[in-house]
């Protein structure tokens, strides 16, 4: 521990619960939460093989309301709330006017006038002021961020676990991919969406902020003889980047577009109006000089975020935004911006491991996709 | 388990232990470093054999799914040899630091530079103050 006095952190309401079960604490985003309970990669491969908790009551949750909630959300991300059905959920961004990514998002449409959105904790000053502002003489705006906790159930027992959490919860299995609703799972009034940040089937739990506790060692009980573990922060990076699904602050910001981050699918330039569209247009129809790829490292190292990446003539081209193993790929693996030019798969390169070229080469992304269920 | 560390080796302020048998010095990195790193995934050597190497001064790194961190040589010397086996066994760091994921053996430019380094009880008590 340094001699500075280290900033007040906050705590979810699962804390003593994180501390009980020996997770080791670390500061992010200005919590402290797990990074591990009894390591990353048996906490991974239980997510893979089993189920893993998830932790994620630091998102932030923001609530539109009123007769022009859905109009106001749609005009603030680049995919189409407007076409979401009841109880359907969305993938999206929020762009600035330069097109860049403020933060990327899930968007719940509970009803026309009653819209959820969770962002990243990082962002949520950021976003709730962004919403804030666009809700002004519009909708109700409200952060529901402090009394909301988040849940994440993962892995191909997840519905297993659920089952033994009474009639409704066990019904969950019906619940189409994102979608989501309210739900009583162990006796505990929840909203649950088929969604998650680990390419395994399983849901996201929302629930009173208090009522968190209660769930989390409920789950965990009945979850026990399945191999459900609880899961860290690390296993929750390691999982999300075999899925190849983007983290803010790494892959994604606000120097970079979604365009070229590989995320063109949430954006619907054929919407009629929203934050950043018309720079968004006018970068796709110039084309983009860079593009976010995946790639395995094929020399004796492993990529970090930030590592600059070279052509093979040494010179710097990109730069490595995510990279660790993969433990279920069994390979190290990253993310990175490389000219357009050299993102072909089977193309080499090097990963500048601190003053060391390793050799790497882009590859097909994800690095893991899930059987699908039958 | 960070707190039983063997009476017999030497430790360093960078959580690396030395066993002095002669001239000659094996070092490996302690139980506590083994736990803070998690999985071990990768064990590089900047150093080949004959290579001299100066106390304070990088000579690899050690890489687990979530962080890096140097390897440092406890003292002055030469490199004898390295654990090849970490090569294509990185885990043997986590089964059994103190025994086969031993790192490097150095031939001691002066026989007592190991006083120098902390006894068990020395390091138990600098990890309590780092824990």
């Amino acid at each position: 521990m340094s001699e500075t006095a280290p900033a007040k952190l906050a705590r979810t309401s699962l804390y003593d619960e994180h501390v009980r079960l020996g997770g080791r604490m670390v500061p992010f985003t200005g919590y402290e939460l797990p990074v591990q309970y009894t390591g990353i990669v048996d906490e991974h491969t239980a997510v893979r093989t089993a189920a893993g908790l998830f932790d994620v009551s630091h998102m932030g949750e923001i609530e539109m309301s009123g007769e022009w909630a859905e109009s106001v959300v749609d005009y603030l991300v680049t995919g189409n709330v407007k076409a979401l059905a009841d109880g359907q959920a969305l993938y999206t961004c929020a762009c600035n006017k330069e097109g860049t990514i403020l933060d990327d998002l899930i968007v719940y449409k509970i009803s026309k006038d009653r819209i959820l959105t969770v962002c990243n904790a990082a962002n949520r000053d950021k976003i709730t002021k962004v919403f804030k502002q666009a809700a002004e003489n519009h909708c109700e705006y409200k952060d529901r961020s402090d009394e909301t906790a988040l849940i994440a159930l993962q892995g191909p027992k997840a519905f297993e676990v659920l089952a033994r959490a009474g009639k409704d919860a066990a019904d969950l299995v019906n619940l189409k991919s994102f979608h989501f609703r309210d739900v009583v799972i162990a006796n505990v009034k929840c909203t649950a969406a088929r969604t998650g940040y680990t390419a395994e089937d399983g849901v996201e739990i929302f629930c009173a902020w208090n009522d968190a506790p209660a769930l989390w060692r409920q789950l965990l009980e009945l979850g026990k003889d399945l191999g459900l573990k609880p899961c860290g922060l690390g296993a929750r990076d390691t999982l999300r980047l075999e899925g190849r699904l983007s983290l803010y602050g790494n892959d994604i910001d606000e120097t970079t577009n979604p365009l070229e981050a590989g995320l063109g699918w949430i954006v619907k330039l054929d919407k009629e109006t929203f934050v950043g569209k018309e720079a968004l247009v006018a970068i796709k129809a110039k084309g983009f000089s860079r593009k976010l790829v995946g790639f395995e490292v094929t020399g004796k190292g492993i990529a970090r975020h930030g590592y600059p990446l070279r052509d093979l003539e040494g010179k710097e081209v990109g730069i490595c935004t995510s990279g660790s193993p993969g433990p279920t790929v069994g390979k190290n693996i990253g993310l990175g911006y490389l000219p357009t030019a050299m993102c072909e798969v089977g193309t080499k390169f090097f990963c500048d491991c601190r003053g060391k070229n390793i050799e790497a080469v882009v590859v097909k992304t994800p690095f893991y996709k899930r059987a699908k269920a039958s | 388990m960070s707190d039983n560390f063997p009476s017999d080796l030497k430790y360093t302020k960078d959580h690396e232990w030395a066993k002095v048998e002669g001239s000659e010095m094996t070092v490996g990195i302690t139980s506590f470093a083994v736990e803070q790193l998690g999985d071990v995934t990768l064990v590089s050597f900047d150093v080949k054999v004959g290579d001299t190497l100066t106390a304070g001064k990088a000579f690899g790194t050690i890489e687990s799914v979530k962080t890096l961190s140097d390897l440092y040589a406890p003292v002055n010397g030469k490199v004898v040899a390295l654990n090849g086996d970490l090569d294509g066994k990185p885990e043997l760091v986590n089964e059994d630091c103190f025994g086969k994921a031993w790192m490097i053996k150095i031939a001691l430019s002066d026989a007592k530079a190991a006083d120098a380094l902390m006894d068990a009880a020395a390091y138990t008590a600098h990890v309590k103050a780092s824990g």
